[in-house]
């Protein structure tokens, strides 16, 4: 674990300008396409919302040459280009509605994107070296789990479309489990560079595994019980699997014992099958996902089938931006958007999105490599998981190759606290990046008392 | 920990190579199955931007598109609203539903086969392709006539033209403005039909002219037991026919009463002739029982009872129960037991008779139009059945005007023009209140318009003058007066 992998000194921050300004030029060419498809004309929010966009991007930009000069240059530009998209779609479907800027939903998106890029240049602030957040393993343990069981608590929590993952505080809607997703990966990273040594070396071989001692097993059932319990009690697979998910690779890497993987997959499996058998709101998805076009599915909920339509008009080149109907989809601008995306963009547009998130996640894993610590290394690697793994709920969601759940594709979908979550993921990962990409004061390097008329004897 | 991260990226690349294979089935591989959905409202609306043939009736559209503002281009409007509304039917979100809007969807929409080489020119022209218009028989005073004549009251009218088939008026009632359901605002299209389809409504959107629940015809099915009776050989207008207030039926301790439970004649017997024109139940269902079920079956099927039609809407076959025995005979040859019919259906016998015994097949579109309102269609007329000889035609031509002249009709009458007709009041479960049925033609001599006309529960059960003669006889005769008016 202590690997140093040979990464290039070169700070990369004019390359991330490059791509910034590509990055917005592309957003802002999608904001008056769909301004000419549905109005004919250059929307006059163009500019309000342009350089909205473009101070945001700047000053974080900025920032990153002062504060993180060495960090990985495609993470900021990608997570700009996919939140700028994302309010392209929002605006577009705003103009469907026919909401007008003010009353729509881009323009608070804008200002939630804003907020988040706030927060994540504030922690690239505060937050000098990341290893601080070690200190605050237990803590952010014990924060995680209660954001994860908060829509539980009565009067707190809100049941919405079938799922008890919001809260409500006054007008504000909340979905803990976003912010919980960051806090928990901060949490495993800690416990398991503690535990790891125990977790990995102790155990019985049996049919080519070292199967861990019995007494180890501890942890992964507390994380099995609580995913569990989220699919139980809040009724949402997605928040579970992710949890579990985002637990037992980060686990995997801690220990690098695959049997972790196959007991993991194992009590998953159990845990979903029990939960079928038992629960009619758990049957309900498994119904809707195997057999979306029935009769009975369709009465339950036609919002798959639509997604699927809309997708399929969309073929392989799309409709054009502006020129389909992905506002006859449900939630068209959160959990539905990227079959809004595939409808417009067509099957090509929503191959870049996705390969797209595939590069960012790709950095992230880098970093994870590149950094010098264990703890670093973990979260990193548990940070980008966890949006590699959402994206594939989200999009395994919509596609059917997984039962739809309630989550948001990060960055693109509508949301304050998906967009503040994922942001804060971004300058987390771009924190570690810029600390494994500094380049070490080299120890073979003359020091300047070499020079020195004076020798100095080494006593080593 | 760098191995496994590796795999772990590896992991990465599964799930998103999964991704990339679920979006590539739906969005190529299975994309034309999902588009060609009929839940698909997305091909629904596509065929919104193209222009909907109109619908005509004579110079008037009573169904056309008009340019809009917003983004699905055109609207589609029905000028005359619930007027012609069971014609049109309607075209909506969720389809193009009722009447000709739904029968002739391919043609309106542009769509259909017969346009074809129409769309082909029109790609090297560069036109915007249109749907065809059609135009329809209807002549709008009979229309216009009916709706006023039945004044809102629930039931339903139908005119002929007897020697082509045309249909010349179509009215339905309760009816509904189809504008309501044809609007862009989802909300209120939502609502209307929510409304339209309520209990409390009545079903208005059925058309009770060749659909829905269908009616008992009452004693205007006497004029298929007459014709089978004549037709026979065995019986003349002039025939001795016994006719007490109630016939004792075999099998059962309950009679086949007359209306009003009084005899047809002195010492209970009357003519054939005066038993059709007061409509005599016990003679009839002597004449049913003495014929035998076959031959009344039968000649219910030569007037076109049970036969499939689409004018093009479809239309619910009449149906007379295929087992009969003698007192479900008799009862059926007075049209009740379980005889059902539609309007449509029984402006057919009447229209049949007109006919000299042939039955035309009913149609609604005269022609196809295209978009710039050259012919593409015209529609010929074309004979159903030869349901009896031209000379029991004739007699029954002289009992139907007697019916108008000394019977249960007088209503019907119309100075200088002699009308020939059979009233109906058919039992229904309430006790009071019977269908008032009547239909007819005129002139009797040279038939111009035959029509049939239905109110339901419109007449008194205990009288053919106070039911189907009181009730249905204006409403017949105003519309025969509007068809033969030059």
């Amino acid at each position: 674990m202590t690997t140093v992998s040979a990464v290039s000194s070169r700070k990369g921050r004019n390359v991330e300008l490059a791509l910034l300004v590509f990055a917005v030029g592309i957003v802002a060419l999608a904001y008056v396409n769909v301004g000419i498809a549905v109005d004919g004309a250059v929307p006059p929010s163009l500019v309000a919302v342009g350089t909205g966009f473009l101070v945001i991007t700047g000053v974080f930009h900025l920032v990153m040459r002062w504060r993180a000069p060495y960090a990985d240059p495609l993470i900021l530009p990608i997570a700009t280009l996919l939140n700028g998209l994302g309010l392209v779609m929002i605006n577009r479907l705003d103009l469907a509605n026919g909401r007008d800027l003010a009353e729509g939903m881009a323009l608070r998106q804008l200002m939630w994107s804003a907020l988040a890029a706030g927060l994540a240049i504030a922690a690239l602030f505060i937050l000098r070296d990341h290893r601080i957040l070690r200190k605050y393993t237990y803590l952010a343990g014990a924060f995680g789990f209660a954001l994860l069981l908060l829509p539980l608590v009565p009067g707190l929590g809100v049941e919405q479309y079938g799922s008890r993952i919001w809260i409500a505080l006054g007008p504000f809607s909340f979905q803990p489990g976003e912010v919980a997703k960051i806090v928990l990966a901060v949490f495993f990273a800690g416990y398991l560079v503690q535990t790891r040594d125990a977790l990995s070396v102790a155990g019985r071989r049996i049919l080519g595994l070292t199967l861990p001692r019995a007494r180890d097993l501890g942890p992964i059932l507390v994380a099995w019980m609580l995913s569990v319990g989220v699919l139980v009690l809040e009724k949402d697979l997605g928040s579970s699997l992710l949890f579990f998910g985002l637990f037992v690779a980060m686990l995997y890497v801690a220990t690098e014992r695959t049997s972790w993987v196959a007991i993991g997959l194992l009590l998953f499996a159990v845990g979903c099958w029990v939960a079928n058998l038992l629960f009619s709101h758990v049957q309900r998805r498994v119904l809707l996902w195997l057999d979306t076009f029935s009769t009975e599915a369709l009465e339950t909920s036609d919002q798959l089938a639509r997604g699927l339509m809309g997708m399929a008009a969309g073929g392989m080149l799309g409709t054009g931006l502006g020129r389909g109907r992905p506002d006859l989809t449900y939630f068209a601008e959160s959990d539905f958007i990227i079959p809004s995306f595939g409808e417009e963009l067509g099957l090509v547009g929503l191959f870049a999105i996705l390969l797209l998130y595939v590069l960012l996640i790709e950095r992230g894993l880098r970093t994870a490599i590149g950094a010098r610590d264990g703890f670093g290394k973990l979260l990193a690697a548990g940070l980008s998981f966890s949006l590699a793994l959402q994206c594939f709920i989200v999009v395994g969601g919509v596609t059917r190759v997984i039962p739809l759940t309630g989550l948001t594709m990060p960055f693109l979908s509508q949301g304050g606290s998906s967009l503040l979550a994922n942001w804060t993921l971004v300058a987390l990962l771009l924190r570690i990046s810029d600390h494994a990409r500094r380049p070490v004061p080299d120890p073979a390097a003359p020091s300047p008392l070499a020079s020195e008329q004076t020798q100095v004897v080494k006593m080593r | 920990m760098n191995a496994p991260i590796r795999r772990l990226s590896f992991v990465v690349a599964l799930l998103f190579l999964s991704l990339l294979v679920s979006t590539t089935l739906i969005q190529f591989v299975y994309a034309k199955e999902l588009n060609a959905r009929p839940d698909n409202r997305r091909t629904l609306l596509s065929t919104y931007a193209r222009e909907r043939g109109q619908i005509l009736v004579g110079d008037t559209a009573v169904a056309k598109s008009v340019p809009t503002d917003d983004q699905y281009e055109w609207l589609r409007t029905y000028p005359l609203g619930a007027k012609y509304a069971h014609i049109t039917g309607y075209y909506s979100f969720y389809g193009a539903g009722g009447g000709l809007e739904s029968a002739q969807n391919s043609l309106l929409s542009g769509s259909s086969d017969k346009l074809a080489f129409r769309r082909v020119s029109d790609l090297f022209t560069g036109r915007k392709t249109r749907g065809a218009s059609l135009e329809l028989t209807i002549n709008p005073a009979v229309q216009e006539a009916a709706i006023k004549a039945l004044d809102g009251r629930k039931g339903a009218a139908v005119a002929l033209n007897p020697s082509t088939g045309e249909i010349l008026a179509m009215v339905s009632n309760p009816s509904y403005d189809p504008n309501a359901l044809s609007g862009h605002d989802l909300k209120k299209v939502d609502a209307a039909y929510k409304q339209l389809t309520s209990d409390a409504a009545d079903k208005p959107l059925v058309n009770r002219t060749i659909g829905g629940d269908l009616y008992p015809p009452g004693s205007t099915f006497k004029i298929v037991t007459a014709a089978a009776a004549l037709s026979t050989g065995r019986w003349s207008p002039e025939s001795e026919l016994p006719g007490p207030a109630v016939l004792d039926l075999p099998l059962t301790t309950k009679g086949l009463p007359n209306i009003g439970r009084r005899p047809c004649g002195p010492n209970d017997t009357t003519t054939f002739q005066n038993a059709f024109e007061i409509s005599c139940n016990s003679a009839f269902g002597y004449l049913g029982m003495e014929m035998g079920a076959d031959a009344f079956r039968e000649q219910a099927a030569k007037f076109a009872v049970g036969d499939q039609l689409y004018v093009p809407m479809r239309v619910t076959p009449s149906k007379v129960p295929a087992e009969l025995n003698k007192p479900q005979l008799a009862q059926s040859a007075v049209g009740q037991y379980d005889v059902r019919v539609t309007p449509l259906q029984v402006a057919m016998l009447s229209a049949g008779v007109a006919n000299r015994g042939t039955v035309m097949k009913p149609y609604l579109v005269k022609s196809v139009l295209t978009s710039d309102l050259s012919i593409l269609e015209r529609t010929d007329p074309e004979e159903l059945s030869q349901a009896v000889t031209p000379e029991v035609a004739a007699q029954l031509t002289t009992m139907m005007q007697g019916v108008v002249e000394n019977g249960s009709g007088k209503p019907a009458r119309i100075d200088g023009v002699s009308v020939a007709g059979k009233t109906g009041t058919a039992d229904t479960n309430n006790v009071d209140r019977a269908h008032a049925w009547f239909t007819g033609f005129a002139p009797a001599n040279d038939p111009q318009i035959a029509v049939a006309v239905v109110v339901e529960n419109g007449g008194y059960a205990d009288s053919e003058e106070r039911g189907g003669g009181a009730v249905g006889g204006p409403i017949a005769k105003a519309m025969l007066e509007a068809g033969l008016k030059k």
